[in-house]
């Protein structure tokens, strides 16, 4: 049905532009996302990683259609999204694309347990597999047991827990892509890598596709194929995770790797050099991109 | 670094239980500590090992059903346990003070940044209107925002501009400790490198010990001097922070280690930014 060479997701030039109209003071635009070109492959793990506000957010939301794009196409398996017209072809793509949120505290409904959670989605999509049995297999999928967890309310659960939940979640709708949004940024750093190693498996076990969007570049390394950058809506670098994190040849690349944590280096007071530097490489990328450069194979950067 | 080898604060055999309708809940189990002068102390640990507990103990900001079992915390040399209201009260932001989990949200939403520290000065003394005007500009230009921006409300600032505000307030009265219970955990790592440099910066120049709480281990070690360990209310492992990066005694702490991404090829294109 598929083949290899068709993404499963592509964008693109893909524009947003947001109109905000506060109740005070004039009415200003931000151009949240600029000219964005990304394609995923099927199986595989795209790692999108940015600051806050870079608009990695927005690619995610527009991806499930929480958001509109200005201008632009986001193709899903080859075809238009913005072309699903019917609601049986619109429940299908809810289907096959599903979110995880940031927020594993408010992500899940507190007044219900953790198998009306699951149970819910599988009416929906799977009426045929809505038992107690499936919801033991799935949750036995995400690394939770399988016996006690269905009766226990979201706030019996910690942090990285209901995590495993939001994903149980998406795998029982059978879906094929999923948007990942910060899933591990609000977990302790002691059980992060074991919410990674869930994706991870899930994408070797059961082929699922991963949008990965990140503000921690050293967790992109471990899940992803491809890595792309983005600074104030536009993508800077993108390419092959290993050489994207292993070699970035673009500043505002460079200035987020040399940031990560390196418990061998320590930092010393006179170190002022680093904010200036900050500053410098923040205000030359956010230039608008003018085309890209092709560094390696599959390895581009922008031309600013 | 200039470190003076008699502790600023001693934290000896320290319990803190909260209560409970059955037994009381142990939250820090007997633990001791020094912090010298001049030193950035690591306390690391998963959540809910109490390491944020102790950080308001010491401040003594626990409220119950917290509260402090038995143990001592002494302050140089004076037990602030036996403080009253009134000496606490200036005790407190004078001498200690804290940067809080969620400094971003920490500030009063409705105050201008302005009256935020004018608030604080005053609480602490008598001063002048235009005292407070020069005092805000000169702090806040310390931590790297325009003075103007001292009439901003916080809702104006970003996140990371929000921390530093909340820095310099804690700075304002020159206390000689300084305890930041996750001051950087919301905020991308860019930005995160530079209020920690700046940190390191303002301690070489004013002087003062920090009390760092986290559980980012690898951030941890960049910038404190000894690490401790937490696990279940009691440290089980205190050290120099050569010998927890490189020789780690326990087991928990290799687990915790072994449990974070840490970014694997040696870093050849970002050493340029050094």
């Amino acid at each position: 049905m598929l083949d290899d060479h068709v993404d499963i997701l592509r964008l693109e030039k893909i524009t947003k532009t947001f109109h905000i109209k506060p109740v005070f003071g004039p009415a200003k635009t931000v151009e949240a996302l600029r000219n964005v070109n990304l394609s995923l492959k099927p199986g595989k793990a795209l790692a999108l990683v940015g600051e806050s506000g870079s608009g990695k957010s927005t690619v995610g939301r527009m991806i499930v259609q929480h958001y509109e794009a200005t201008s632009g196409r986001i193709l899903f398996e080859g075809s238009d999204i913005a072309d699903i017209a019917d609601r049986a072809s619109q429940m299908k793509y809810r289907q096959a694309v599903q979110m995880v949120f940031q927020d594993p505290f408010s992500s899940l409904n507190p007044a219900h347990t953790i198998r009306h959670h699951l149970q819910r989605a599988l009416r929906l999509h799977q009426p045929d597999h809505s038992g107690d049995a499936d919801v033991c297999r799935i949750l036995d999928e995400v690394g939770l047991d399988p016996k006690t967890t269905p009766d226990k309310y979201p706030h019996e659960l910690s942090g990285g827990q209901r995590q495993r939940v939001n994903f149980a979640r998406a795998l029982a709708v059978n879906a094929r892509l999923i948007v990942a949004d910060e899933p591990t940024s609000m977990l302790d750093v002691s059980i992060r890598k074991s919410v990674l190693a869930l994706m991870q498996r899930l994408k070797a076990e059961r082929g699922l596709s991963i949008l990965y969007i990140t503000h921690d570049i050293a967790t992109a390394e471990y899940l992803a194929e491809d890595t792309a950058v983005m600074f104030r809506g536009q993508v800077v670098e993108q390419g092959p995770t290993s050489d994207v994190v292993g070699a970035p040849k673009h500043s505002y690349t460079q200035l987020l790797r040399a940031a990560v944590p390196d418990p061998r280096q320590r930092l010393l007071a006179g170190d002022s050099g680093f904010s200036s530097h900050a500053k410098d490489v923040r205000e030359a990328s956010a230039h608008l991109v003018t085309g890209m450069i092709e560094q390696a194979p599959g390895h581009f950067t922008a031309q600013q | 670094m200039k470190q003076n080898n008699t502790p600023l604060l001693q934290v000896k055999d320290l319990r803190v239980e909260y209560l409970t309708a059955g037994d009381p809940f142990a939250a820090v189990q007997d633990v001791s500590f020094d912090i010298l002068q001049n030193e950035v102390l690591g306390l690391a640990g998963e959540s809910g090992c109490g390491k944020s507990t102790i950080a308001y103990a010491l401040m003594r900001l626990h409220k119950p059903p917290a509260l402090i079992r038995s143990g001592d915390i002494r302050f140089e040399g004076r037990s602030i346990l036996t403080f009253d209201a009134e000496r606490l009260r200036a005790w407190r932001w004078s001498e200690v003070s804290m940067v809080f989990q969620s400094a971003m949200n920490s500030l009063n939403p409705v105050m201008s940044i302005l009256g935020q520290f004018s608030d604080m000065l005053k609480a602490h003394g008598k001063i002048s209107r235009d005292e407070i005007i020069a005092r805000t500009a000169e702090m806040l230009k310390m931590v790297g925002i325009p003075a103007e921006r001292m009439h901003a409300y916080p809702h104006q600032l970003s996140g990371g501009m929000r921390q530093r505000v909340a820095l310099a307030l804690a700075l304002t009265l020159r206390p000689k400790l300084i305890v930041m219970d996750e001051p950087t955990t919301a905020l991308d790592v860019v930005v995160q490198r530079e209020i920690l440099q700046e940190v390191l910066r303002l301690r070489e120049e004013l002087g003062f010990s920090v009390l760092f709480i986290t559980h980012d281990l690898a951030l941890m070690a960049q910038i404190s001097d000894r690490i401790g360990i937490m696990k279940g209310g009691e440290i089980v492992e205190i050290g120099t922070t050569e010998q927890i990066v490189t020789n780690p005694q326990q087991d928990y702490t290799r687990a915790l280690w072994s449990a974070m991404p840490v970014l694997e090829q040696p870093k050849e294109a970002g050493a340029n930014v050094r």
